[in-house]
């Protein structure tokens, strides 16, 4: 009972967490509306380069943005064993490509701290909080400013 | 939303098709058609909107409205004749009528000196003949029986009190518009002492009781000296949402003479041939009293066709239902996807090799033809006839006939052509602005029409037609047609067209649509407000639609609109450059052709221009363009599709290679990502991907340097 309304009190959330290179990430679960596997996307015209263009989502235009390279490492070359978090933030969907997703952990907000102060200026825009579980550092990221911004205000 | 909102909502929607009805209805009296059927549909039009405004205490308008109404109800008892000076001016009061509403609805300031004015005029036409009495109710009465030669008594009603015996069963539709039977029974009483008996036999037991059903019905016995018009007027507001059956019963004669009851019944067979023979045979049967009575009566009240005519209109309103806009769009949106899947799901199986299976490939066939059909029926949803649009356009007319004092009549051909909804709205501006030009520049003035060997009428033709999956729209007036010198002088004049331009008849008359031409010498304040053809053209190529004009010198001049029947699809190109798959909207398409060496030439460190039949015209690589690849392709390799963009400049446009020509299903990319430059919308092809649809306005712009920014947003 204690332990329910302390976990309550402190409003646990589910993060997805993901692999970028060697360092992990993660997002609030309750954003994410699916994770599906990797297909070749359209490109867009003059669209910045983590963009990595458009896919069909039954039927929705999705923009897909290459997190890796949104978050200053090297550009993926997507295969087929990448995945898409297909994820929602504000009105709009979008799909994350990242290398492969590997768990679902649980976390009480108060255990979310901020963002170490680091030179790396994509740390600083995109990571909200780190966390930590087990021997590892999960960084969380920021959805809304993952998208382009003259297009986020365009839209 | 407030449910009062809502109500008032749906009134608005009813007056504007109300005021449609009307003014059809009028305009078809004008012709000469002032059959019962048109004058009662006028009347029942204005009645309606005086109903509803009342209740929503619009005092202006129901002040206006009865004025108008009262004036018909003479015409529909031919108390008035409909006149021509008498239809004009009724014409005028359905303009006033429509603005009331309009004001009604969205606010704002009207002139009342405008509706008084009308009102004046409508009393007065309807209040000189009101003097006389009102023989030509009583004529129909008293004619028959003095053909026959029968004793008047006793036939005679009289001023006595009469019985009436009403059979009410409220429809449930009649609950469900807030009326309700209390009140029409207190109305009843007001008319006489009043019997009421409820059948309740009808109403099954509980488990079987259906809440929104009507089950209950009621006999009234009214003793009144009313006549039955007044009786049947109470039930003026549920006509047709209840079975109602008044019958005049007179209780002093009838029961002591049923031979008499044949009386009646023959004389509303105003051409039965032998009378007497009639009567005899009708004696010899059974004679069932009530009966044959109540017919005569109803026959003769004028309210008879009205009640049919309702019993019509309630089953007109059966057959449609108001559905929310967006619930179509997101039908129309899954039947996209529908067809988008099923052409993937076909190439699919092509690639598969299951194509040698018969039944597979039946199967698919099958399931195209399905998917084409319900996407068709889908869409036709959104269609909506032109009518109202082409309706709004007889009013224009007659304001600027009224204003440039030319006589103008509109003739308009195919009003029942569909069109999406969307494109019936963004062209009432467009349509408005052509038909104002029409009739300020191109029709002549009387005089200078019958000096031409003209009548002295101009006519102004509206048509609307489908042609090869789109409707094409024409414009087309009796006037002096185009000018084609002075429209040259004008442009160069004013710096559009260099002086020693060499054009073709046709290039000339496109001059009318470059920003900044216009012909009015003096600017009127009709037509020439700055607002220019150019921005006519604009709009309609908005819609993925094109104009073109055709003129006769001392015949007219035609515009003839093609539009796309919906907005949802487009018919498109696919063009592949530098491996990327792009639609080109196929309106935006003149020619394609295939650049031979020596017609490409370099103009400045950065440009390149195609020699096209002696012109030049600038060659721009769309995939350099769009940044698919850092260096010019070689034009030789290529294809170029010669466009036109808005303001008719031509450009050609430079792609790899042509792949196919299909209609394509318009997806919004400003939904998820955001405005694309160069990019009108986004499609999905058969193979699932999705091929971006090229905005050619924005890519020429783009490419002379200016900056973009295109109203060509085909999905917002």
């Amino acid at each position: 009972m204690v332990e329910i309304e302390s976990r309550a009190n402190a409003g646990a959330r589910e993060y997805i967490t993901f692999r970028i290179g060697s360092q992990y990430y993660c997002i609030d679960i309750m954003s994410v509306r699916e994770i599906r596997g990797w297909t070749p996307a359209t490109r867009l015209p003059r669209a910045p380069g983590y963009v990595r263009g458009v896919i069909n989502l039954r039927g929705v235009v999705l923009p897909i943005i290459d997190l890796a390279d949104r978050l200053g490492f090297t550009p993926t070359e997507p295969t087929a064993r990448h995945v898409i978090i297909v994820a929602q933030t504000g009105k709009q969907v979008v799909g994350l490509l990242v290398d492969a997703v590997s768990d679902i952990i649980d976390m009480a907000a108060d255990k979310v701290q901020p963002t170490p102060d680091v030179g790396s200026e994509a740390a600083r825009a995109f990571v909200v909080g780190v966390m930590a579980i087990e021997d590892r550092m999960i960084s969380l990221i920021a959805l809304e400013s993952l998208m382009p911004a003259q297009v986020g205000e365009a839209a | 939303m407030d449910p009062m909102q809502a109500i008032r909502e749906t009134f608005f929607q009813e007056c504007e098709e109300q005021l449609g009805e009307l003014e059809t209805g009028l305009l078809s009296m004008q012709e000469g058609a002032a059959d019962d059927e048109t004058v009662n549909a006028v009347f029942r039009a204005v009645h309606s909107i005086k109903g509803g405004a009342g209740a929503f205490k619009l005092d202006r308008l129901v002040k206006f409205a009865h004025v108008f109404e009262t004036t018909l109800d003479k015409i529909r008892t031919g108390q008035l004749a409909p006149a021509p000076a008498l239809m004009k001016t009724m014409l005028r009061a359905a303009d006033v009528l429509a603005d009331l509403v309009a004001v009604s609805r969205d606010g704002g300031a009207f002139d009342d000196n405008r509706s008084n004015e009308l009102i004046a005029e409508l009393s007065g036409h309807s209040g000189a003949p009101q003097a006389e009495p009102q023989a030509s109710e009583e004529m129909p009465e008293a004619n028959p029986f003095a053909a026959l030669g029968w004793e008047p008594v006793t036939l005679e009603i009289g001023p006595e009190l009469k019985e009436y015996v009403i059979g009410f069963r409220p429809k449930p539709e009649l609950y469900a518009k807030g009326n309700e039977t209390t009140r029409l029974m207190r109305e009843l009483s007001r008319l006489g002492s009043l019997s009421v008996h409820c059948e309740i036999a009808d109403v099954p037991l509980l488990a079987n009781l259906e809440p929104e059903q009507s089950y209950l019905s009621w006999r009234a016995t009214l003793r009144s000296d009313q006549d039955l018009a007044t009786v049947q007027a109470v039930f003026e507001f549920v006509d047709g949402d209840c079975h109602l059956d008044i019958e005049a019963v007179d209780s002093t004669h009838l029961p002591e003479l049923p031979a008499l009851e044949i009386a009646p019944e023959v004389e509303a067979e105003e051409s039965a041939p032998d009378p007497v023979a009639e009567a005899k045979v009708a004696a010899s049967a059974t004679p069932e009293p009530p009966k044959t009575v109540a017919s005569a009566p109803e026959t003769r009240a004028p309210r008879e066709p009205a009640k049919a005519e309702a019993g019509g209109a309630g089953a007109a309103a059966q057959n449609t239902i108001r559905v929310d806009l967006d619930r179509v769009d997101r039908l129309i949106n899954l039947v996209g996807e529908l067809v988008i899947n099923q052409a993937m799901l076909t190439q699919r199986v092509l690639e598969a090799g299951a194509v040698k299976n018969a039944s597979i490939s039946t199967g698919l066939e099958d399931l195209e033809h399905l998917t084409r059909d319900i996407q068709e029926s889908v869409m036709a949803i959104r269609a909506q006839p032109v009518r109202p649009l082409f309706q709004r356009m007889s009013r224009i007319v007659r304001e600027i006939a009224d204003a440039t004092g030319k006589n103008v009549r509109l003739k308009t051909e195919g009003e029942g052509a569909e069109v999406d909804r969307t494109v019936i709205e963004r062209l009432a501006d467009p349509l408005t602005h052509m038909i104002r030009n029409a009739v300020d520049h191109g029709l002549e003035r009387p005089e200078a029409r019958i000096a031409a060997g003209k009548p002295p009428q101009g006519e102004v033709r509206l048509s609307a037609a489908h042609r090869s999956g789109r409707v094409v729209i024409e414009i087309a007036d009796d006037g002096r047609g185009i000018d084609r010198s002075k429209v040259k002088a004008i442009a160069i004049k004013k710096g559009l067209i260099p002086a020693d331009a060499l054009l073709s008849d046709v290039e000339i008359d496109n001059l009318l649509f470059l920003p900044g031409f216009s012909t009015a010498e003096t600017v009127s304040n009709i037509s020439g407000r700055g607002v220019g053809m150019d921005v006519v053209k604009r709009s309609i190529q908005a819609l993925g639609g094109r104009i073109s004009i055709t003129t006769r010198v001392g015949h007219g001049s035609t515009f003839s609109l093609s539009l796309p029947l919906t907005l949802a699809v487009l018919d498109g190109m696919v063009v592949k450059v530098a491996d990327q798959t792009l639609v080109v909207p196929l309106n935006a398409i003149l020619e394609t052709m295939k650049p031979k060496s020596g017609e490409v030439y370099g103009l400045g460190p950065d440009s390149q221009v195609i020699g096209i039949r002696g012109g030049f015209t600038p060659l721009i690589d769309v995939g350099y363009e769009l940044g698919f690849r850092a260096h010019r392709a070689d034009p030789m390799s290529g294809v170029t599709l010669l466009i036109e963009t808005e303001g008719g400049m031509r450009s050609a446009l430079m792609v790899d290679a042509i792949q196919d020509q299909r209609q394509v299903v318009i997806k919004s990319l400003e939904a998820n990502y955001g405005h694309v430059d160069g990019i009108a919308a986004a499609t999905i092809l058969g193979d699932g991907r999705i091929a971006l649809i090229l905005d050619t306005d924005a890519v020429v712009h783009r490419s002379s340097g200016r900056s973009a920014s295109s109203e060509m947003l085909l999905a917002g």
